[in-house]
Protein backbone atom coordinates (compact mmCIF):
# COMPACT_ATOMS: atom_id res chain seq x y z
CA UNK A 1 0.00 0.00 0.00
CA UNK A 2 1.26 2.94 -1.19
CA UNK A 3 1.92 6.12 1.93
CA UNK A 4 0.82 9.29 0.96
CA UNK A 5 3.24 12.40 0.24
CA UNK A 6 1.93 14.67 2.40
CA UNK A 7 0.21 13.71 6.06
CA UNK A 8 -3.56 12.91 6.53
CA UNK A 9 -5.63 16.04 7.45
CA UNK A 10 -5.52 18.53 4.81
CA UNK A 11 -8.64 19.73 3.20
CA UNK A 12 -10.08 16.82 0.90
CA UNK A 13 -11.17 17.99 -2.58
CA UNK A 14 -14.33 17.85 -4.23
CA UNK A 15 -15.85 19.71 -6.94
CA UNK A 16 -17.83 22.67 -6.59
CA UNK A 17 -21.84 22.66 -6.39
CA UNK A 18 -21.89 23.42 -10.23
CA UNK A 19 -19.89 20.45 -11.06
CA UNK A 20 -17.81 22.37 -13.12
CA UNK A 21 -14.62 19.99 -12.08
CA UNK A 22 -16.66 16.56 -11.06
CA UNK A 23 -14.78 15.15 -14.53
CA UNK A 24 -11.27 15.70 -12.99
CA UNK A 25 -11.78 14.12 -9.99
CA UNK A 26 -13.71 11.36 -11.43
CA UNK A 27 -10.96 10.64 -13.70
CA UNK A 28 -8.05 10.54 -11.33
CA UNK A 29 -10.27 7.77 -9.37
CA UNK A 30 -9.52 5.84 -12.64
CA UNK A 31 -6.38 7.10 -12.90
CA UNK A 32 -7.01 9.29 -15.59
CA UNK A 33 -5.90 12.93 -16.61
CA UNK A 34 -8.67 14.63 -17.83
CA UNK A 35 -8.28 18.49 -18.86
CA UNK A 36 -10.80 20.58 -21.09
CA UNK A 37 -10.76 20.66 -24.51
CA UNK A 38 -13.44 22.82 -26.80
CA UNK A 39 -15.15 21.17 -29.36
CA UNK A 40 -15.75 24.06 -31.21
CA UNK A 41 -12.06 25.13 -32.17
CA UNK A 42 -10.04 22.05 -30.06
CA UNK A 43 -8.15 24.95 -27.66
CA UNK A 44 -7.46 22.82 -24.63
CA UNK A 45 -8.29 24.72 -21.16
CA UNK A 46 -7.40 24.05 -17.72
CA UNK A 47 -7.87 25.01 -15.15
CA UNK A 48 -11.88 24.41 -16.01
CA UNK A 49 -13.99 26.99 -16.79
CA UNK A 50 -17.76 26.39 -18.30
CA UNK A 51 -16.81 28.74 -21.88
CA UNK A 52 -13.96 28.37 -24.41
CA UNK A 53 -11.63 31.20 -23.63
CA UNK A 54 -10.06 31.17 -27.11
CA UNK A 55 -13.87 31.11 -29.43
CA UNK A 56 -16.33 31.62 -26.14
CA UNK A 57 -18.08 28.29 -27.26
CA UNK A 58 -19.85 27.07 -24.48
CA UNK A 59 -19.47 23.28 -25.75
CA UNK A 60 -16.37 22.26 -23.95
CA UNK A 61 -15.82 18.40 -24.12
CA UNK A 62 -13.35 16.67 -21.36
CA UNK A 63 -9.87 14.21 -22.99
CA UNK A 64 -7.93 11.85 -21.10
CA UNK A 65 -4.21 13.20 -21.56
CA UNK A 66 -0.97 11.79 -21.58
CA UNK A 67 0.33 12.17 -17.92
CA UNK A 68 3.84 13.43 -19.59
CA UNK A 69 5.17 16.65 -18.66
CA UNK A 70 8.11 19.39 -17.46
CA UNK A 71 8.95 21.58 -14.38
CA UNK A 72 7.94 24.91 -15.41
CA UNK A 73 8.22 25.99 -11.68
CA UNK A 74 8.87 24.76 -8.32
CA UNK A 75 9.32 25.74 -4.62
CA UNK A 76 10.24 23.72 -1.59
CA UNK A 77 8.16 24.18 1.49
CA UNK A 78 9.22 24.63 4.85
CA UNK A 79 7.44 26.49 6.94
CA UNK A 80 3.90 24.79 8.26
CA UNK A 81 0.83 26.72 7.88
CA UNK A 82 -1.52 24.24 8.56
CA UNK A 83 -1.82 21.87 11.80
CA UNK A 84 -1.27 18.96 9.33
CA UNK A 85 1.93 20.00 8.15
CA UNK A 86 3.68 20.32 11.30
CA UNK A 87 7.26 18.39 10.87
CA UNK A 88 6.21 17.42 7.52
CA UNK A 89 8.57 19.76 5.55
CA UNK A 90 10.44 20.05 3.90
CA UNK A 91 8.01 19.37 0.69
CA UNK A 92 8.32 20.06 -2.63
CA UNK A 93 5.15 21.33 -5.14
CA UNK A 94 5.82 21.59 -8.57
CA UNK A 95 4.19 23.70 -11.53
CA UNK A 96 4.22 20.86 -14.57
CA UNK A 97 3.47 22.46 -18.14
CA UNK A 98 1.80 19.52 -20.28
CA UNK A 99 3.35 20.02 -24.16
CA UNK A 100 1.10 17.14 -25.44
CA UNK A 101 -2.29 19.57 -24.09
CA UNK A 102 -1.54 22.63 -25.34
CA UNK A 103 0.93 23.38 -22.46
CA UNK A 104 -1.90 24.00 -19.96
CA UNK A 105 -0.02 23.65 -15.92
CA UNK A 106 -0.80 21.75 -13.16
CA UNK A 107 0.43 21.65 -9.46
CA UNK A 108 0.96 18.80 -7.68
CA UNK A 109 3.90 17.32 -5.85
CA UNK A 110 7.14 16.24 -6.53
CA UNK A 111 7.78 12.98 -5.10
CA UNK A 112 11.30 11.61 -3.81
CA UNK A 113 13.60 13.16 -1.83
CA UNK A 114 12.60 16.65 -0.50
CA UNK A 115 15.79 18.17 -0.20
CA UNK A 116 16.56 17.13 -4.13
CA UNK A 117 17.96 19.59 -6.51
CA UNK A 118 15.10 20.42 -8.40
CA UNK A 119 15.61 21.99 -12.69
CA UNK A 120 13.16 23.33 -14.30
CA UNK A 121 12.51 21.95 -17.94
CA UNK A 122 13.03 18.50 -16.07
CA UNK A 123 10.73 15.60 -17.42
CA UNK A 124 8.44 14.21 -14.93
CA UNK A 125 5.17 11.78 -15.08
CA UNK A 126 2.08 11.96 -13.32
CA UNK A 127 1.88 9.62 -10.77
CA UNK A 128 -1.86 8.85 -8.78
CA UNK A 129 -2.40 8.92 -5.26
CA UNK A 130 -5.80 7.37 -4.11
CA UNK A 131 -7.19 7.86 -0.57
CA UNK A 132 -10.16 5.50 -1.12
CA UNK A 133 -10.46 5.90 2.94
CA UNK A 134 -11.38 9.21 2.68
CA UNK A 135 -14.99 10.84 3.14
CA UNK A 136 -15.21 11.00 -0.17
CA UNK A 137 -13.10 9.26 -1.46
CA UNK A 138 -10.33 10.99 -3.88
CA UNK A 139 -7.13 10.95 -5.75
CA UNK A 140 -4.43 13.22 -6.19
CA UNK A 141 -1.95 14.09 -8.99
CA UNK A 142 1.91 13.85 -8.25
CA UNK A 143 4.86 14.00 -10.32
CA UNK A 144 7.64 12.02 -10.70
CA UNK A 145 10.97 12.36 -12.16
CA UNK A 146 11.06 10.80 -15.56
CA UNK B 1 -9.53 69.37 -24.72
CA UNK B 2 -11.93 66.59 -22.98
CA UNK B 3 -8.76 64.69 -21.85
CA UNK B 4 -10.54 61.37 -19.66
CA UNK B 5 -7.83 61.61 -16.52
CA UNK B 6 -7.61 62.07 -12.93
CA UNK B 7 -4.66 64.17 -13.81
CA UNK B 8 -4.20 66.87 -10.97
CA UNK B 9 -8.20 67.44 -10.29
CA UNK B 10 -7.68 65.54 -6.98
CA UNK B 11 -5.29 65.94 -3.84
CA UNK B 12 -4.64 63.98 -0.48
CA UNK B 13 -5.32 66.86 2.01
CA UNK B 14 -4.62 64.41 5.09
CA UNK B 15 -3.03 61.02 6.41
CA UNK B 16 -3.93 59.49 9.94
CA UNK B 17 -3.13 56.25 11.35
CA UNK B 18 -3.29 54.48 14.59
CA UNK B 19 -0.19 53.00 16.62
CA UNK B 20 0.50 50.11 14.69
CA UNK B 21 0.75 46.81 16.77
CA UNK B 22 1.82 43.35 16.53
CA UNK B 23 -1.27 41.06 15.43
CA UNK B 24 -3.46 40.61 18.16
CA UNK B 25 -2.14 43.33 20.08
CA UNK B 26 -4.52 46.17 19.73
CA UNK B 27 -6.43 47.22 23.08
CA UNK B 28 -9.09 48.28 20.41
CA UNK B 29 -11.72 46.71 18.32
CA UNK B 30 -10.74 46.79 14.91
CA UNK B 31 -14.18 49.19 14.30
CA UNK B 32 -12.47 51.65 16.87
CA UNK B 33 -9.27 51.53 14.80
CA UNK B 34 -10.93 52.51 11.45
CA UNK B 35 -12.50 55.01 13.21
CA UNK B 36 -9.35 56.67 15.26
CA UNK B 37 -7.34 56.84 11.35
CA UNK B 38 -10.06 58.32 10.15
CA UNK B 39 -10.18 61.28 12.60
CA UNK B 40 -6.67 61.80 12.75
CA UNK B 41 -6.73 61.77 8.79
CA UNK B 42 -9.27 64.44 9.05
CA UNK B 43 -7.35 66.20 12.10
CA UNK B 44 -4.25 66.49 9.61
CA UNK B 45 -6.65 67.46 6.55
CA UNK B 46 -7.59 70.43 8.86
CA UNK B 47 -10.99 69.85 8.29
CA UNK B 48 -14.34 68.40 10.34
CA UNK B 49 -15.15 64.53 10.18
CA UNK B 50 -18.57 65.75 9.41
CA UNK B 51 -17.22 66.71 6.11
CA UNK B 52 -16.43 63.44 4.92
CA UNK B 53 -19.14 62.28 2.50
CA UNK B 54 -17.75 58.94 0.89
CA UNK B 55 -15.51 55.62 1.91
CA UNK B 56 -13.44 53.98 -0.42
CA UNK B 57 -11.53 50.25 1.04
CA UNK B 58 -9.92 47.66 -0.70
CA UNK B 59 -9.97 43.23 0.07
CA UNK B 60 -13.14 43.15 1.97
CA UNK B 61 -12.42 45.26 4.86
CA UNK B 62 -14.90 44.76 7.20
CA UNK B 63 -15.80 48.24 8.66
CA UNK B 64 -18.78 48.94 6.84
CA UNK B 65 -19.63 53.12 4.92
CA UNK B 66 -22.87 52.65 6.49
CA UNK B 67 -21.61 52.13 10.04
CA UNK B 68 -18.69 54.32 9.67
CA UNK B 69 -20.84 57.02 8.61
CA UNK B 70 -23.68 56.27 10.85
CA UNK B 71 -20.88 56.23 13.66
CA UNK B 72 -19.32 59.39 13.10
CA UNK B 73 -22.99 61.23 12.40
CA UNK B 74 -22.48 62.18 9.01
CA UNK B 75 -25.08 64.70 7.36
CA UNK B 76 -25.19 62.47 4.22
CA UNK B 77 -22.92 59.45 2.93
CA UNK B 78 -22.38 59.84 -1.33
CA UNK B 79 -20.17 57.10 -2.24
CA UNK B 80 -19.42 53.94 -0.82
CA UNK B 81 -16.47 51.94 -2.44
CA UNK B 82 -15.16 48.32 -2.29
CA UNK B 83 -12.24 46.94 -4.60
CA UNK B 84 -12.94 44.28 -6.22
CA UNK B 85 -10.34 40.82 -4.94
CA UNK B 86 -6.47 41.60 -5.02
CA UNK B 87 -6.11 41.89 -1.55
CA UNK B 88 -2.74 44.44 -1.34
CA UNK B 89 -3.13 44.99 -4.68
CA UNK B 90 -5.99 47.11 -4.27
CA UNK B 91 -4.61 49.91 -2.29
CA UNK B 92 -3.73 51.79 -5.09
CA UNK B 93 -7.18 51.23 -6.73
CA UNK B 94 -9.19 52.09 -3.89
CA UNK B 95 -7.70 55.72 -3.66
CA UNK B 96 -7.93 55.63 -7.43
CA UNK B 97 -11.54 54.94 -7.33
CA UNK B 98 -11.93 57.90 -4.25
CA UNK B 99 -10.32 60.46 -6.55
CA UNK B 100 -12.21 59.22 -9.75
CA UNK B 101 -15.88 60.06 -7.21
CA UNK B 102 -14.04 63.41 -6.51
CA UNK B 103 -13.16 64.15 -9.70
CA UNK B 104 -16.53 63.77 -11.08
CA UNK B 105 -18.72 65.18 -8.40
CA UNK B 106 -20.48 61.96 -7.35
CA UNK B 107 -18.85 62.90 -3.57
CA UNK B 108 -16.53 65.85 -2.35
CA UNK B 109 -14.53 64.48 0.62
CA UNK B 110 -13.53 60.47 0.34
CA UNK B 111 -11.61 59.09 3.02
CA UNK B 112 -9.89 55.99 1.79
CA UNK B 113 -9.35 53.22 5.28
CA UNK B 114 -8.21 49.90 5.72
CA UNK B 115 -8.12 48.71 9.43
CA UNK B 116 -7.11 45.05 10.46
CA UNK B 117 -7.23 43.66 13.85
CA UNK B 118 -5.91 39.88 12.85
CA UNK B 119 -6.10 38.68 16.41
CA UNK B 120 -9.96 39.93 16.15
CA UNK B 121 -10.41 37.93 13.39
CA UNK B 122 -8.23 35.21 11.18
CA UNK B 123 -4.56 35.57 10.02
CA UNK B 124 -3.75 35.62 6.88
CA UNK B 125 -0.36 33.57 6.58
CA UNK B 126 -2.91 30.38 8.30
CA UNK B 127 -5.31 28.69 5.92
CA UNK B 128 -6.76 25.50 5.06
CA UNK B 129 -8.72 25.21 8.18
CA UNK B 130 -11.32 23.73 6.30
CA UNK B 131 -12.51 19.74 6.03
CA UNK B 132 -13.26 20.03 2.03
CA UNK B 133 -12.27 22.55 -1.08
CA UNK B 134 -13.73 23.11 -4.09
CA UNK B 135 -12.69 25.30 -7.04
CA UNK B 136 -8.93 26.14 -7.46
CA UNK B 137 -7.88 25.28 -3.44
CA UNK B 138 -9.15 21.63 -4.10
CA UNK B 139 -5.99 21.63 -6.98
CA UNK B 140 -3.79 23.45 -4.96
CA UNK B 141 -4.40 23.11 -1.34
CA UNK B 142 -4.60 19.10 -0.75
CA UNK B 143 -1.08 19.49 -2.05
CA UNK B 144 0.47 21.72 0.83
CA UNK B 145 -0.07 24.84 -1.30
CA UNK B 146 -2.28 26.88 0.92
CA UNK B 147 -0.92 30.39 1.99
CA UNK B 148 -0.38 33.64 0.13
CA UNK B 149 3.88 33.02 0.31
CA UNK B 150 2.63 29.52 -1.13
CA UNK B 151 0.68 30.69 -4.21
CA UNK B 152 3.65 33.25 -5.15
CA UNK B 153 6.81 31.45 -4.74
CA UNK B 154 5.86 29.75 -7.57
CA UNK B 155 5.39 32.95 -9.61
CA UNK B 156 8.74 34.27 -8.38
CA UNK B 157 10.68 31.29 -8.85
CA UNK B 158 9.89 31.37 -12.53
CA UNK B 159 10.55 35.18 -12.68
CA UNK B 160 13.77 34.62 -11.31
CA UNK B 161 14.84 31.56 -13.42
CA UNK B 162 13.66 33.38 -16.69
CA UNK B 163 15.93 35.99 -15.93
CA UNK B 164 18.95 34.36 -14.12
CA UNK B 165 18.35 36.26 -11.00
CA UNK B 166 19.67 35.41 -7.77
CA UNK B 167 18.31 36.38 -4.07
CA UNK B 168 21.05 38.83 -3.37
CA UNK B 169 18.18 41.51 -4.93
CA UNK B 170 15.51 40.34 -2.48
CA UNK B 171 18.03 40.28 0.52
CA UNK B 172 18.31 43.70 -0.72
CA UNK B 173 15.02 45.06 -0.36
CA UNK B 174 14.46 43.33 3.06
CA UNK B 175 17.52 45.11 4.27
CA UNK B 176 16.66 48.04 2.99
CA UNK B 177 13.04 48.09 4.70
CA UNK B 178 14.31 47.47 8.57
CA UNK B 179 17.02 50.04 7.80
CA UNK B 180 14.51 52.70 7.24
CA UNK B 181 12.59 51.27 9.86
CA UNK B 182 14.94 52.49 12.25
CA UNK B 183 14.74 55.91 11.53
CA UNK B 184 10.77 55.69 11.67
CA UNK B 185 9.40 55.88 15.29
CA UNK B 186 5.67 54.61 14.02
CA UNK B 187 7.48 51.39 12.71
CA UNK B 188 6.69 48.31 14.36
CA UNK B 189 10.49 46.68 14.01
CA UNK B 190 11.84 50.60 14.98
CA UNK B 191 14.76 49.28 16.80
CA UNK B 192 15.23 46.09 16.31
CA UNK B 193 17.91 46.49 13.39
CA UNK B 194 18.01 43.48 10.52
CA UNK B 195 22.00 42.67 9.80
CA UNK B 196 22.79 41.00 6.88
CA UNK B 197 23.88 37.75 9.00
CA UNK B 198 20.19 38.19 10.56
CA UNK B 199 19.30 37.77 7.61
CA UNK B 200 21.22 35.31 5.49
CA UNK B 201 21.23 32.74 8.77
CA UNK B 202 17.33 33.11 8.94
CA UNK B 203 14.59 30.06 7.99
CA UNK B 204 13.50 29.66 5.05
CA UNK B 205 9.71 29.69 4.80
CA UNK B 206 9.02 28.78 1.34
CA UNK B 207 12.12 28.70 -1.17
CA UNK B 208 13.03 31.43 -2.56
CA UNK B 209 12.02 33.26 0.34
CA UNK B 210 13.20 33.34 3.66
CA UNK B 211 11.67 34.72 6.84
CA UNK B 212 12.60 38.54 6.08
CA UNK B 213 11.40 38.32 2.62
CA UNK B 214 7.86 37.47 3.91
CA UNK B 215 5.53 40.72 5.46
CA UNK B 216 4.83 41.24 8.60
CA UNK B 217 0.92 40.34 10.15
CA UNK B 218 -0.14 43.47 12.00
CA UNK B 219 -2.96 45.30 13.63
CA UNK B 220 -3.75 48.93 12.70
CA UNK B 221 -5.46 51.26 10.59
CA UNK B 222 -4.79 54.02 8.10
CA UNK B 223 -6.86 56.31 6.08
CA UNK B 224 -5.82 59.08 3.59
CA UNK B 225 -8.92 61.87 2.95
CA UNK B 226 -8.93 63.04 -0.78
CA UNK B 227 -11.02 66.62 -1.86
CA UNK B 228 -10.90 68.66 -5.08
CA UNK B 229 -7.27 70.02 -6.33
CA UNK B 230 -8.42 73.46 -5.55
CA UNK B 231 -10.63 72.49 -2.10
CA UNK B 232 -6.97 70.98 -1.40
CA UNK B 233 -5.01 74.20 -1.99
CA UNK B 234 -7.23 75.73 1.16
CA UNK B 235 -5.84 73.69 3.70
CA UNK B 236 -3.11 73.72 5.96
CA UNK B 237 -1.09 70.82 4.57
CA UNK B 238 0.86 71.40 1.17
CA UNK B 239 -1.71 69.53 -1.58
CA UNK B 240 -0.60 65.91 -3.11
CA UNK B 241 -1.90 65.62 -6.21
CA UNK B 242 -3.23 62.18 -7.85
CA UNK B 243 -1.59 62.11 -11.10
CA UNK B 244 -2.46 58.96 -12.24
CA UNK B 245 -3.92 55.52 -11.28
CA UNK B 246 -3.85 52.64 -12.57
CA UNK B 247 -4.97 48.82 -12.12
CA UNK B 248 -6.20 45.50 -13.30
CA UNK B 249 -3.61 42.68 -14.99
CA UNK B 250 -2.73 41.00 -18.78
CA UNK B 251 -4.29 38.91 -20.59
CA UNK B 252 -5.81 35.88 -18.59
CA UNK B 253 -4.02 36.45 -15.69
CA UNK B 254 -6.54 34.53 -13.47
CA UNK B 255 -6.79 31.76 -15.86
CA UNK B 256 -6.90 28.86 -12.87
CA UNK B 257 -4.41 26.47 -11.46
CA UNK B 258 -1.65 29.07 -12.14
CA UNK B 259 -2.24 28.97 -16.13
CA UNK B 260 -2.02 32.56 -16.99
CA UNK B 261 -0.69 33.09 -20.34
CA UNK B 262 2.66 35.39 -18.73
CA UNK B 263 3.15 33.20 -15.51
CA UNK B 264 6.71 34.75 -13.82
CA UNK B 265 4.92 38.27 -13.74
CA UNK B 266 3.90 40.85 -10.90
CA UNK B 267 0.58 41.26 -13.21
CA UNK B 268 1.98 44.78 -13.62
CA UNK B 269 3.04 44.68 -17.50
CA UNK B 270 0.02 46.27 -18.56
CA UNK B 271 -1.01 48.71 -15.41
CA UNK B 272 2.18 50.26 -15.48
CA UNK B 273 2.06 51.81 -19.01
CA UNK B 274 -1.43 52.97 -18.28
CA UNK B 275 -0.39 54.29 -15.21
CA UNK B 276 2.61 56.57 -16.50
CA UNK B 277 0.19 57.57 -19.65
CA UNK B 278 -2.27 59.02 -17.42
CA UNK B 279 0.67 60.65 -14.96
CA UNK B 280 2.09 62.14 -17.87
CA UNK B 281 5.69 61.61 -16.41
CA UNK B 282 8.33 58.82 -17.96
CA UNK B 283 9.96 56.06 -15.02
CA UNK B 284 13.16 58.18 -15.01
CA UNK B 285 11.12 61.01 -13.42
CA UNK B 286 10.07 58.95 -10.49
CA UNK B 287 11.98 60.30 -7.10
CA UNK B 288 11.07 57.56 -4.70
CA UNK B 289 9.11 54.03 -4.34
CA UNK B 290 6.73 52.13 -2.53
CA UNK B 291 6.33 49.01 -3.42
CA UNK B 292 4.07 46.94 -1.60
CA UNK B 293 6.40 43.74 0.07
CA UNK B 294 4.37 41.04 0.41
CA UNK B 295 7.40 39.45 -0.44
CA UNK B 296 10.54 40.42 -1.37
CA UNK B 297 10.10 38.52 -4.76
CA UNK B 298 7.22 40.54 -5.75
CA UNK B 299 8.88 43.66 -5.10
CA UNK B 300 11.56 43.08 -7.56
CA UNK B 301 9.35 42.10 -10.13
CA UNK B 302 7.11 45.17 -9.67
CA UNK B 303 10.48 47.78 -9.72
CA UNK B 304 10.98 45.92 -13.09
CA UNK B 305 7.72 46.35 -14.66
CA UNK B 306 7.63 49.61 -14.03
CA UNK B 307 10.44 50.24 -16.19
CA UNK B 308 12.62 51.32 -13.06
CA UNK B 309 15.22 48.82 -14.28
CA UNK B 310 15.77 45.65 -16.64
CA UNK B 311 15.42 42.28 -15.07
CA UNK B 312 18.80 41.97 -16.38
CA UNK B 313 20.05 44.78 -14.78
CA UNK B 314 19.09 43.72 -10.67
CA UNK B 315 21.74 42.18 -9.58
CA UNK B 316 23.72 45.95 -10.05
CA UNK B 317 21.02 48.15 -9.65
CA UNK B 318 18.83 46.78 -6.80
CA UNK B 319 21.24 46.45 -4.13
CA UNK B 320 21.20 47.82 -0.48
CA UNK B 321 23.19 51.34 -1.27
CA UNK B 322 20.68 52.27 -4.34
CA UNK B 323 17.55 51.34 -2.53
CA UNK B 324 18.48 53.30 0.95
CA UNK B 325 17.13 57.21 1.66
CA UNK B 326 18.35 60.01 0.94
CA UNK B 327 21.32 59.26 -1.61
CA UNK B 328 20.26 56.00 -3.48
CA UNK B 329 19.12 55.94 -7.33
CA UNK B 330 16.07 54.11 -6.11
CA UNK B 331 15.37 54.94 -2.44
CA UNK B 332 12.07 52.26 -2.39
CA UNK B 333 10.12 51.68 1.04
CA UNK B 334 11.42 54.53 3.00
CA UNK B 335 8.96 53.62 6.28
CA UNK B 336 9.84 50.26 5.76
CA UNK B 337 6.49 49.32 4.78
CA UNK B 338 4.81 45.75 5.08
CA UNK B 339 8.67 43.93 5.91
CA UNK B 340 9.48 46.54 8.75
CA UNK B 341 6.81 49.65 9.72
CA UNK B 342 3.86 47.35 9.77
CA UNK B 343 1.33 45.37 7.29
CA UNK B 344 -1.35 47.75 7.28
CA UNK B 345 -2.25 45.83 4.00
CA UNK B 346 -0.49 48.76 1.98
CA UNK B 347 -2.43 51.57 3.12
CA UNK B 348 1.33 52.66 4.99
CA UNK B 349 2.95 52.93 1.89
CA UNK B 350 0.10 55.30 0.29
CA UNK B 351 0.79 57.40 4.03
CA UNK B 352 4.27 57.70 3.19
CA UNK B 353 4.38 58.22 -0.72
CA UNK B 354 1.78 61.26 0.36
CA UNK B 355 5.09 62.14 3.25
CA UNK B 356 7.58 62.18 1.02
CA UNK B 357 6.02 64.98 -1.25
CA UNK B 358 5.41 67.05 1.76
CA UNK B 359 8.50 66.32 3.17
CA UNK B 360 7.72 64.93 6.12
CA UNK B 361 9.40 61.19 6.19
CA UNK B 362 11.66 60.28 8.76
CA UNK B 363 13.82 59.11 5.86
CA UNK B 364 13.04 62.07 3.48
CA UNK B 365 14.55 62.17 -0.05
CA UNK B 366 15.40 65.42 -1.26
CA UNK B 367 13.29 67.22 -3.87
CA UNK B 368 10.30 65.02 -4.31
CA UNK B 369 7.93 65.71 -6.98
CA UNK B 370 6.67 62.45 -7.77
CA UNK B 371 5.87 59.64 -5.74
CA UNK B 372 5.16 56.57 -7.16
CA UNK B 373 3.18 53.81 -5.04
CA UNK B 374 2.53 49.85 -6.34
CA UNK B 375 0.63 47.64 -4.58
CA UNK B 376 0.13 43.80 -4.29
CA UNK B 377 2.43 42.55 -6.67
CA UNK B 378 1.56 39.13 -8.63
CA UNK B 379 -2.17 39.25 -7.49
CA UNK B 380 -4.70 40.41 -9.40
CA UNK B 381 -6.11 42.98 -9.87
CA UNK B 382 -2.81 44.95 -9.31
CA UNK B 383 -3.04 48.77 -8.75
CA UNK B 384 -0.13 51.38 -8.76
CA UNK B 385 -0.77 55.37 -8.19
CA UNK B 386 1.95 58.15 -8.66
CA UNK B 387 1.19 61.38 -6.45
CA UNK B 388 3.29 64.37 -7.62
CA UNK B 389 3.67 67.89 -5.93
CA UNK B 390 2.36 71.42 -7.20
CA UNK B 391 5.38 72.00 -9.54
CA UNK B 392 4.22 68.35 -11.81
CA UNK B 393 0.89 70.60 -12.33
Amino acid sequence: MMTTYLPEGLPRPVPEPDGLSAPYWEGTRKGELRVQRCRACRAWQWGPEWICHACLSFDLGWETIDGRGTIYSWERVWHPVHPALKDAGPYIVVLVELPHAGNIRMIGNLVGDPQQDVRIGAPVQAVFEPHDTAQPAYTLVHWRLA
Amino acid sequence: MSARTLRGKVAVAGIGETTYYKHGKSPDAEFTLALKAILRACEDAGISPREVDGFASYSNDRNDPSRLAAALGLPELRFSNMQWGGGGGGGAAAVGNAAAAVATGMADCVVVFRALAQGQFARFGLGGQMATVSGEPAFTFPYGMISPGQRYAMRAMRFMHEHGIGRDPLRAIALASYRHAQQNPRAVMHGRPLTPEMYDASRWIVEPFRLFDCCLENDGAAALVLVPAERARDLPQPPVYVLGVAQGSEHRNAAPIHNAPLYGTSSFTTVAPNLYAMAGVAPTEVDVVQSYENFTGGVLMSLVEHGLFRAEEAADVCTLDNLLAPKGRLPLNTSGGNLAECYMHGLELQLEAVRQLRGQSSNQVPDVDVSMVCAGPMVTPVSSLIFGSEACL
